[in-house]
């Protein structure tokens, strides 16, 4: 069996969640598998990271160096290559960093590329057996992944139970010397542009009414504030309306919008994908409307309602309006 | 500046429901509605625009067969210069570095500049551009919701985490994965689409580009899906039947009980 790398990322001297999430996925694929954990960065965020790493992995390989310091894939992945064997495993987050460097470190490694992993199956003679979602979580593929030229997988994050991970003190070894020096790359990092603070902070906010495409225009999302009023409640979206421009960003929930942490959630017209309920936390009461009785979010909901939130938001609005007197 | 656009035509997920055939090799395709990958489209109005403001070209290419050529009269009729088909029956199940591949052959069969993908397709493995870039060894940046034109260069913003963006400044030639957001693509109306009905499409298969039947389709795929399925979910939400009426009823209470109505 192939030896095993997890590709930790992290944030002022923290790894992120993922740590121990890939490790479990790790040990799906092999629960012997000798697991390595590479941490890169600047010295003082790779001995932080790597020590938290050596709590779930037997092995952590640190890269320390300035050059790392913020990671751009465009440096880390000749350094990669450089210091992973050929024909293992690699996993690495599916997220904005696993999908800027993993496609690209799969063609370099000639290794097999399997992105957004959701399930491990099985390794049947040679080939590992897991599952990935299409069509936007409507359905799963059972996929089989070539591991003679090694493998890199990207894992969706939130999906292996970091929990159950047990428990290690790995030993740390300094592979900086091995990975060489940092390349020049065409691609240069210059900063990164913080989100902008709209009118409404949606990450304080009890109660949500969430809006999606099903609310089809702009003119409707009236429908949706007037029922939030009278609820209490303020109006959030899911990422079509932004980028649509009927709402500003900040009233966007997902991975690439804000983390909020409400009561009560309404799922207005909201299919669910993965990215928006990402940004979904705390265990609130969810409540779908939606027209497609097959869409993912009815799998998350507390309660849920097929049909059309245009004719559904109206009459709340009108009820609670007149409970309330 | 030369830009190729790389599109697909997809099933349209906010208008289909997508159900598992009967013996799980496919999903069930009558009835469905195609169109233009979501991500694809803001690609290509985002070629349009760079192209009207620095001069040069738009190209639109499809792996894909006869249908494809649909959706790529769809991306001339927004404004894309020149359309090519990339088809072959040696091309049919490929994984995305087959795609991939195929693709680059496609960027060296021209003088390109920058190639542009969507994000992500319908499959959500948001692969192609970015093993496109490692067989060409030009840069890449995945994500990317901002893009400003330099000279030998480009600064881009790509969508991180939290609504936060990371500003790059990237080499020329390279290819960028684009992100839904980043413009707004402008509407096709039927005369559009009737002033590029007549223009010609070519279409490549693998010996026009060199391609060895191995290295693409079923025979060159390292990845393969063997089924599809729908996996025996948890119960779900409670769903609250009857009328409109009836539903608001029933949900008030919930919400009254849950603390959702102040």
């Amino acid at each position: 069996m192939a030896a095993i790398f997890a590709l930790i990322q992290h944030k002022n001297g923290k790894a992120d969640d993922t740590v121990a999430e890939l490790c479990m996925a790790a040990r799906k694929i092999d629960a012997s598998a000798a697991v390595t954990a590479i941490v890169m960065g600047k010295a003082s965020d790779c001995d932080a990271v790597a020590a938290e790493a050596a709590k779930y992995y037997a092995s952590v390989w640190k890269v320390a160096s300035d050059a790392v310091a913020y990671p751009n894939a465009e440096v880390l992945r000749p350094m990669l290559v450089k210091l992973i064997p050929a024909g293992s495993i690699v996993l690495a987050a599916f997220n904005p960093f696993g999908m800027d460097l993993c496609p690209g470190l799969s063609v370099k490694m000639n290794a097999a590329y399997c992105a957004d992993v959701v399930g491990i199956e099985a390794v049947d003679g040679g080939k590992l057996i897991v599952n990935r979602q299409e069509y936007a979580g409507q359905v799963y593929a059972k996929m089989s992944v070539d591991l003679s030229g090694g493998a890199v997988l990207t894992v969706r994050p939130g999906v292996f139970a970091a929990e159950d991970v047990p428990q290690v003190s790995g030993a740390v070894a300094d592979k900086t010397a091995d990975a060489g020096a940092a390349p020049s790359a065409k691609r240069r990092f210059l900063k990164v542009v913080e989100a902008e603070v709209g009118d409404v902070d949606i990450t304080k906010s009890d109660v949500l009414v969430s809006v999606g495409r099903g609310i089809e225009s702009q003119e409707n999302l009236e429908i949706a504030f007037e029922l939030a009023k009278t609820m209490g409640a303020d109006v959030s979206c899911s990422r079509p309306i932004v980028d649509a421009k009927w709402l500003e960003k900040s009233r966007q929930v997902g991975t690439s919008g804000q983390t909020v942490k409400p009561k009560v959630y309404m799922a207005m017209g909201i299919s669910g994908a993965f990215q928006h309920l990402g940004g979904l936390k705390g265990n609130p009461f969810i409540v779908a409307v939606n027209k497609n009785a097959k869409a993912p979010i009815f799998q998350v909901a507390e309660v849920g309602i097929v049909g059309d939130i245009l004719e559904i938001m109206p009459i709340l609005t009108e009820k609670i309006a007149e409970m309330k007197g | 500046m030369e830009i190729l656009v790389c599109v697909k035509r997809v099933p349209d997920t906010a208008e289909n429901e997508i159900a598992v055939g009967k013996d799980g090799t496919d999903i069930v395709r009558d009835d469905l509605v195609y169109s233009v990958n979501e991500w694809d489209n803001y690609a290509v109005e985002e070629a349009i625009q760079i192209r009207d403001k620095v001069g040069g070209s738009v190209t639109v290419v499809s792996v894909g067969d006869d249908d494809a050529e649909e959706i790529v009269r769809r991306e001339m009729a927004m404004g894309a210069d020149t359309g090519v088909i990339m088809k072959d029956a040696a091309f049919e199940g490929s994984d995305g570095l087959g795609t991939a591949k195929i693709l680059a052959k496609c960027v060296s069969m021209g003088k390109y500049d920058l190639v542009l993908t969507g994000a992500m397709a319908d499959d959500g493995a948001g692969q192609v551009g970015g093993m496109l870039a490692a067989l060409l060894d030009w840069p890449y940046a995945s994500v990317v919701n901002k893009v400003e034109a330099g000279s030998g260069k480009l600064t881009v913003g790509r969508e991180i985490e939290g609504g936060n963006q990371e500003m790059n400044e990237i080499d020329l030639p390279c290819v960028l994965s684009i992100q839904t957001g980043i413009n707004e693509p402008r509407y096709v109306g039927i005369r559009g689409i009737r002033k590029v009905a007549s223009v010609e499409i070519p279409c490549h298969g693998k010996d026009a580009c060199g391609l060895d039947a191995s290295a693409v389709g079923a025979a060159g795929a390292k990845v393969k899906r063997l089924a599809y399925f729908v996996p025996a979910l948890g119960a779900g939400a409670e769903m609250i039947e009857g009328s409109a009426e009836e539903q608001a009823d029933k949900l008030i209470e919930l919400l009254k009980a849950k603390g959702g109505i102040k």
